[in-house]
């Protein structure tokens, strides 16, 4: 088909935690410029097992930008070079034909790699399970309005609350610091009159817990915000701030 | 007192140790700068030394200058922590980066380096000297001898090599204070649209108005004087 294009790919492999990863180039032809970035690779691999070699391994999921899964460091930059979308949702056609492309696992101690382009994010998990959540009896649904909330609070923890925990802000960063992430989720809380009753312990516990899994200090660089796909705002990191500075003088964890 | 060690040993209070040393630093530069302004005064050094007399001998000055020195150890000390942590947080890098922030972000500790190096450059030559040494004296207008720093540092101020470094490391401070001003304000935590414009906008002219005056001192005296 005419538009067709041919890549060179420099792809992170890996064959385990243990082993040392190196690049490995691979040729690709006939990619269509509808393709997404994820449909190229599913190619690369069809390609790979039909010559016997072991596929790449890559995160994936819904492949609609949603559920936070991929996670491709491309050319230089999380998810690709546009801003505001994931790997999944990165199209051929933002390349060239004979471009040169480099593609790599997310940078950090705290998300070890697991095989080529897979690394374990479960570090994020645990900062939730360390307070990202409001203990609530669940039952039948509450009524809609019955807690007022303005509608300016309402959107600013929307905003907060569209962070997928895909890593692309520890990813960007210089010093692999998830404060982004960890900001959106005591965000999104700190923000509702249903997160107020745990505010304290949530954002102490939280930081800790991010500390404890061995992400770097935020150094205002602002990277992380140009990076991630949901845009999640610098705000939030100064808010997290604010919530921890009034935690640490107030709460009664001594 | 554990949860005030925990505290200021975590990233975020390590932080906002930097940030608030780091903006009282900030108070300081202007301070000296208004007493570097009296070397440009023709008068022989006596405004200069009135000065330095005032700077070393009133008490309230000399109380806030143990906090000033403190200060700067500690930003420096949680600097060092804070790099160690994060390079410790990163140990394999990329093959390709392309970083989306300002350079200046990116390398304040290779700037506070080369501040670092100035300060300890600048204390030899002209606090040490100051304090230690014996210089030509000098009889202030209200009869009082002193020694006369005017004249030490008119003479290091002939000197194109200590203009040069001069001049150099006064455009490390403004790079330093480009990335490091607004960021003080955001570690402790004020970002508000109301007033974080105003931080940035006066936050980047007091980092070119402070390093062009500093450095604009020892290339009139040098050029001109």
């Amino acid at each position: 088909m005419s538009g067709n294009m041919n890549l060179t790919l420099k792809v992170w492999r890996q064959k385990d935690g243990k082993s040392q990863g190196k690049i490995v180039d691979y040729q690709v032809k006939g990619i269509s410029p509808d393709m997404s970035f994820l449909e190229m690779f599913d190619v690369l691999n069809e390609d790979l097992i039909k010559k016997g070699e072991t596929p790449i391994s890559f995160d994936h999921d819904c492949r609609e930008g949603i559920c936070g899964m991929c996670s491709m460091h491309i050319n230089g930059r999380p998810h690709g070079p546009k801003t505001g979308i994931t790997t999944c949702q990165l199209h051929m056609r933002s390349f060239k034909d004979g471009d040169t492309i480099v593609v790599e696992p997310w940078r950090a101690s705290a998300f070890p790699v697991v095989k080529d382009l897979v690394v374990d994010r479960s570090a994020f998990d645990r900062i939730i399970q360390a307070g990202g959540y409001i203990s609530v009896n669940t039952g039948e649904a509450p009524d809609a309005n019955a807690i007022p909330i303005p509608k300016k609070y309402a959107d600013e923890a929307f905003d907060a609350a569209t962070c997928i925990g895909c890593g692309a802000c520890v990813a960007a960063c210089k010093n692999a610091s998830a404060m982004l992430f960890v900001s959106a989720k005591v965000s999104q809380l700190a923000l509702l009159p249903q997160g107020d009753a745990e505010r304290k312990q949530r954002v102490e516990s939280m930081v800790d817990q991010m500390n404890e899994e061995g992400f770097g200090a935020c150094t205002n660089t602002g990277a992380c915000s140009a990076e991630c796909p949901k845009e999640i705002s610098q705000v939030n990191i100064a808010r997290l701030n604010r919530e921890y500075i009034s935690a640490k003088l107030t709460s009664d964890n001594i | 007192m554990n949860w005030f060690l925990k505290t200021f040993s975590g990233s975020i209070g390590r932080k906002l140790l930097m940030a608030l040393t780091g903006l009282f630093l900030c108070t300081f530069l202007i301070v000296h700068l208004i007493g570097n302004f009296q070397l440009l005064k023709q008068d022989g050094g006596e405004a200069f030394n009135f000065y330095a007399k005032f700077m070393t001998s009133n008490p309230i000055i000399k109380t806030t200058s143990y906090l000033l020195y403190s200060s700067i150890v500690l930003h420096i000390i949680v600097a060092i922590l804070i790099t160690l942590q994060n390079k410790k947080s990163r140990p394999q890098g990329y093959v390709v980066s392309k970083n989306k922030s300002s350079w200046a972000s990116r390398n304040m500790g290779i700037l506070g380096t080369f501040i670092l190096v100035f300060i300890v450059v600048h204390m030899k030559d002209f606090w040490a000297e100051y304090h230690f040494e014996d210089l030509p004296m000098y009889q202030l207008k209200d009869g009082s001898m002193v020694k006369d720093l005017y004249l030490e540092v008119f003479g290091a101020f002939k000197n194109i090599y200590y203009v040069g470094l001069y001049v150099f490391c006064m455009g490390a401070v403004g790079y330093h204070l480009w990335h490091g001003f607004e960021s003080g304000f955001q570690t402790l935590g004020l970002n508000h649209k109301k007033y974080t414009p105003w931080i940035q906008s006066s936050g980047k002219a007091f980092s070119v108005l402070i390093a062009a005056a500093f450095a604009f001192i020892p290339l009139y005296i040098y050029f001109i004087a």
